[in-house]
């Protein structure tokens, strides 16, 4: 039988608030355990929630990049279970009524664009961490996290392969820092996945019994997780078994899921409004004001890129992949100020692949945009030829200087004197007697071969369109 | 919508109190007791009465994002039953 | 002294006749005469109480009096103290000292008023009757073999045995005016969302609401003028322009209407208990008001609506009290559900558990829209109610409780029958309205309140209706015989 996997996720991006969603408490990472537990952290008796306006507008941004709905009105709820990094014994989460409503993100995998619906996206507050070394056979409890914004994206199953939803993450994921909500570190937990698989016969439309990979925080794992848990589900139908829903841990090391063992009894959340919270009204107003402070999203940069810089549709695609890039190739361009595609080639080409090669981000690389421009004029004005400027790029990551410096120093000035040019042609015609005869005896690539000694004598430098052209009048 | 035993034993389990058999056969008595007054809503007439949370039609005010606390974790588990490094303790976690 | 005004007292404060120190030194002698008897504090810190009075002293010395600089006020033991164990009568915070201040404590301390002690209450303020807490039942002063009312029970009989000059209280479904009235005080439950919650033990949260104890109308507005007031900390705070609560009591009750809801004058009302209150209504119409007959077709449903709400916000309330990080931790468990289900079954009363069983059911799945959603909706009924009868009228009045305080262990075999304690008084808190309750007499020797129900933001209003008739009669100056 054909089988079919069907996958929708659900994210957890944390907010990028100064403090928790419903206190004053600081939301820093990696501060000393529980010093960042405020009294609202804690629940003690008595306190209360207020809603922090930053994760709120973050909300906002987050709808309008994605082109949903602003509920006018949303409503806080208690999720209620017990849980010891869940101090209150309910998570307030929006449950009937979340701020984001449908929206959409297209995404794509290989050639083929593909629309991913968002079903929601609600404001919600995250849980502690326990800490699992032992103490004495005793879990930590540590709270510091307990009441950072969250902000959590669900979509629509809508995804077909592994390689969708992995596109579809990092496609979020991009789209969470290029609009500035979510600092996107994966390691720190800022950006979480649950993915929701299920299996079914090619060709039918009803849903599969799903299985919820929880925690998922690198695409690799993702992409892991989601191929064995495919796997699997079709293995076990194939020999007779059913699926029974459940919550699953990937584990790294083997490469396998599980069920995990706190989630097996079916859970009763008792979901109420929180009496504590009033409703929350966003009105048009807001909406404008957060509107007017929006960056341009991928989508109309990209549009802009064609149009503006005469990029083609992958080329301008691929610069606008992420917020950091883009700004690059814009501020690399500007300074730049000649033909954009050779900037986007560059940037693309040999940034990309050195920031790649180094493990490094765009924003922090050690060639800026401006100095990458001031590499590219002396390309442009015929100082050095395009493969020079690869050995002046390699200085300039070393941190050699700009390419002028760099160009003068080492003396890789092109040569453009057709003096000079004309005598190191003669020199090489004058040791080239059997290439110039294989020419003559109508062996074109005996001419590449000329050009190429040539090239080799003035060590790069010559200018190589001059040489084509002094070489052809001597041999004529 | 009558009570039984297994009813309160569950209702007890998702609230997290222990209870005996004989614990859970007088509480049966008393929550079928409460629940009986309950009922009297079940004869009103509701459609198209909006809920009401609260009792003033006012919204959510919304806070500056701006760090207000400072950290009281000394004087917060002085009154802890558990802690060490910082961390509250519990029995172990099982995930 | 001891039946002084708060006006009185603070007038000899601030003339020097008397200083806070010995005016506390005073009640604390009481407090140490009566106290074993009534139960009515759980907890004394006579050095905290004695430093307060002498910085009080200091200040008044300074010019920098406020009304209630100086003068010693019971604290409902719901309300966090910094540094006072507070317990809200549960074992489950038997020796919990709470790291952080109230709101409320927060607005007496700023005034300069002095922390007498904590006052005994009904277990998280679940009860009528103050014999749910795990402290020992609170003694009424008026009979000893009787109940004080509840939740604020210790307050009340505080107040009424003269172990302080005023206290506080809370009033989820009537346990600040219940108490009051089977006390002989005055008692006011604000509109909801005039004093911050902040810092005050959660039963249920769009229904709780802090409120005065004290013996007199005018008592009552001087309290307000401290509790009242926005917190930002409580996001049902109203944002409201400060008001002064005493700026009515003077004015004549010529023209005020009274509505007599027809329902709070049917059966369940004991004869006694309607004699007085017709009898106070009576002084009001001598006093020129006017009553007119209003109805408030929904009260009998104000307690099967309070029995689902109440419960169901407690139930999610009271999942904090884990044993994890402050509270009672069972001594031995095998693991984290056995550790959870031990504590909390150990450290909760069972009219505490039985609630909270209560509201665990009525949420659960399949029981929603049946039980929580169809309570929310006749609660809108039940305050539109209220909002017809103000067409009508200026203030509502009625019966505070069915009848006068009960034997101790009289209703503790039967919920439902305690649960009938607040028909008269759950409503107002199911609509979000101020109610108080003001002494109207006797029978059979024990105090009957009257109830006065004003519209939302009404208090000064009603401070001053009652006030007025604490001016014609002297009940409100009544003391229990042996006190």
């Amino acid at each position: 039988m054909q089988w079919e996997v069907v996958i929708g996720l659900e994210t957890h991006t944390q907010l990028q608030t100064n403090t928790k969603i419903f206190s004053g408490a600081s939301t820093a990472f990696g501060a000393e355990p529980n010093t960042q537990a405020c009294v609202v952290s804690i629940a003690l008796p008595g306190v209360l929630p207020v809603l922090n306006k930053e994760a709120v507008r973050c909300a906002i941004k987050f709808g309008l990049a994605i082109d949903a709905e602003i509920a006018p009105r949303s409503v806080f709820a208690r999720k209620n279970y017990f849980y010891p990094d869940l101090p209150k014994g309910y998570q307030i989460s929006q449950y009937e009524l979340p701020i984001v409503g449908k929206g959409r993100l297209t995404i794509q995998v290989g050639d083929e664009e593909k629309v991913i619906n968002i079903t929601r996206a609600h404001l919600e507050e995250d849980a502690g961490k326990s800490v699992h070394e032992d103490f004495h056979g005793m879990t930590g409890i540590d709270l510091n996290r307990a009441g950072t914004p969250l902000l959590e994206i669900v979509t629509e199953p809508d995804m077909r392969s592994a390689a969708e939803a992995v596109a579809y993450a990092k496609k979020l994921h991009e789209l969470v820092q290029w609009i500035g909500i979510c600092d996107g570190n994966m390691q720190e937990g800022s950006f979480r996945c649950d993915v929701n698989v299920s299996v079914r016969p090619k060709g039918s439309d009803k849903l599969g019994t799903r299985r919820e990979i929880k925690n998922l925080n690198s695409f690799r794992f993702m992409q892991q997780a989601i191929e064995y848990e495919t796997r699997w589900q079709i293995e076990t139908l194939e020999d007779g078994g059913t699926i029974q829903q459940a919550t699953v841990l990937f584990d790294p090391d083997t490469g396998e899921t599980r069920a995990m063992r706190s989630k097996e009894e079916a859970n009763d959340y008792r979901y109420f409004p929180d009496p504590d919270l009033l409703p929350l009204e966003v009105t048009a107003d807001d909406i404008a004001k957060v509107k007017a402070t929006m960056p341009e999203l991928p989508e109309a940069m990209k549009a802009r890129f064609e149009q503006e810089y005469g990029l083609s549709a992958y080329d301008a695609s691929t610069i606008t992949a992420s917020r950091s890039m883009a700004d690059y190739f814009v501020a690399a361009a500007a300074d730049f100020g000649g033909e954009a595609k050779l900037v986007a080639n560059w940037v693309m080409g040999t940034v990309a692949a050195k920031l790649n090669e180094e493990g490094r981000e765009i924003a922090v690389s050690p060639v800026t945009p401006v100095q990458l421009a001031g590499l590219l004029k002396r390309i442009q004005d015929g100082t050095i030829s395009g493969k020079i400027a690869k050995d002046v790029f390699a200085a300039m990551w070393a941190g050699e200087g700009n390419a002028d410096t760099i160009i003068e120093k080492q003396g890789l000035k092109q040569v453009s004197d057709s003096g000079a040019i004309e005598k190191i042609v003669d020199e090489v015609l004058a040791a080239n007697a059997a290439m110039v005869a294989e020419y003559k005896a109508g062996k074109e690539k005996a001419f590449n071969g000329l050009v190429g000694q040539c090239m080799k004598a003035s060590k790069g430098k010559a200018n190589p369109a001059q040489v084509n052209e002094i070489l052809k009048q001597k041999l004529a | 919508m009558s009570l039984d035993l297994s009813d309160v034993k569950r209702i007890a389990h998702l609230a997290r109190i222990e209870i005996d058999d004989a614990g859970a056969e007088t509480a049966l008595h008393q929550l079928s007791g409460i629940l009986g007054l309950i009922e009297e809503m079940q004869a009103v007439n509701t459609d198209g009465i909006a809920p009401m949370s609260h009792s003033q039609d006012v919204t959510q005010r919304l806070r500056e994002d701006v760090v207000s606390e400072t950290n009281q974790r000394e004087l917060f588990q002085s009154i802890a039953p558990a802690v060490e490094n910082g961390l509250y303790l519990v029995p172990k976690v099982i995930e | 002294m001891i039946n002084s005004s708060l006006k009185e007292l603070a007038t000899l404060l601030a003339g020097k006749k008397i200083s806070s120190l010995e005016l506390t030194r005073e009640f604390l002698a009481r407090i140490g005469r009566f106290n074993p008897k009534i139960n009515a504090y759980v907890t004394l810190d006579e050095e905290k109480t004695l430093a307060q009075a002498h910085a009080a002293d200091a200040r008044i010395g300074r010019g920098e009096a406020g009304p209630l600089t100086g003068i010693p006020i019971a604290q409902k033991d719901i309300f966090c103290a910094k540094g006072w164990t507070t317990t809200c009568g549960s074992k489950m915070l038997e020796n919990f000292v709470a790291p952080y201040d109230a709101h409320i404590i927060e607005q007496f301390d700023r005034a300069g008023a002095v922390n007498l002690g904590k006052t005994n209450m009904d277990e998280f303020a679940m009860g009528s009757s103050n014999e749910t807490s795990y402290f020992g039942q609170v003694k009424n002063p008026w009979d000893k073999n009787r109940v004080p009312g509840g939740s604020s029970g210790g307050s009340a009989a505080a107040v009424a045995a003269r172990m302080c000059a005023a206290a506080t209280g809370t009033d989820t479904g009537g346990s600040i005016r219940q108490p009051a009235s089977l006390c002989g005080l005055s008692g006011l439950k604000p509109t909801y969302g005039v004093c911050s919650r902040y810092g005050m033990i959660a039963f249920a949260s769009s229904l709780d609401q802090a409120g005065p104890m004290a013996k007199s109308s005018e008592d009552l507005a001087l309290m307000m003028n401290v509790m009242a007031g926005f917190d930002p900390r409580d996001s049902t705070s109203l944002q409201r322009d400060k008001e002064d609560y005493t700026r009515s009591l003077n004015k004549p009750l010529a023209g005020l209407r009274i509505g007599l809801p027809k329902e709070y004058f049917a059966d369940g009302l004991d004869a006694g208990v309607a004699k007085v209150v017709e009898d106070a209504i009576a002084e009001y119409r001598k006093l020129g008001a006017e009553t007119v007959e209003v109805s408030l077709p929904n009260t009998r449903l104000s307690i099967p609506v309070y029995y689902v709400l109440a419960p169901a916000e407690a139930s999610s309330n009271l999942a904090r009290f884990d044993g994890v990080r402050y509270g009672y931790r069972a001594p031995e468990y095998t693991d984290l559900l056995d550790m959870y289900c031990k504590t909390r079954a150990q450290g909760f009363g069972e009219e505490v558990k039985r609630r909270i069983m209560i509201g665990t059911y009525v949420l659960s799945a399949g029981y929603y829209d049946a039980y929580y959603l169809k309570a929310q909706k006749i609660r809108r009924l039940i305050a539109q109610d209220f909002t017809e009868a103000f067409k009508q009228c200026d203030v509502i009045m009625g019966p505070a409780a069915p009848g006068t305080a009960f034997k101790v262990g009289e209703k503790t075999a039967d919920p439902v029958s305690m649960y009938l304690e607040d028909l008269y008084t759950i409503a107002v808190n199911l609509a979000g309205l101020p109610g108080m309750s003001i002494p109207a007499g006797f029978s059979h020797g024990l105090p009957v309140g009257l109830q006065i129900i004003g519209n939302y933001f009404d208090e000064a209003r009603m401070l001053g209706v009652g006030h007025q008739y604490q001016q014609a009669t002297d009940w409100h100056k009544r003391m229990p015989e042996g006190m």
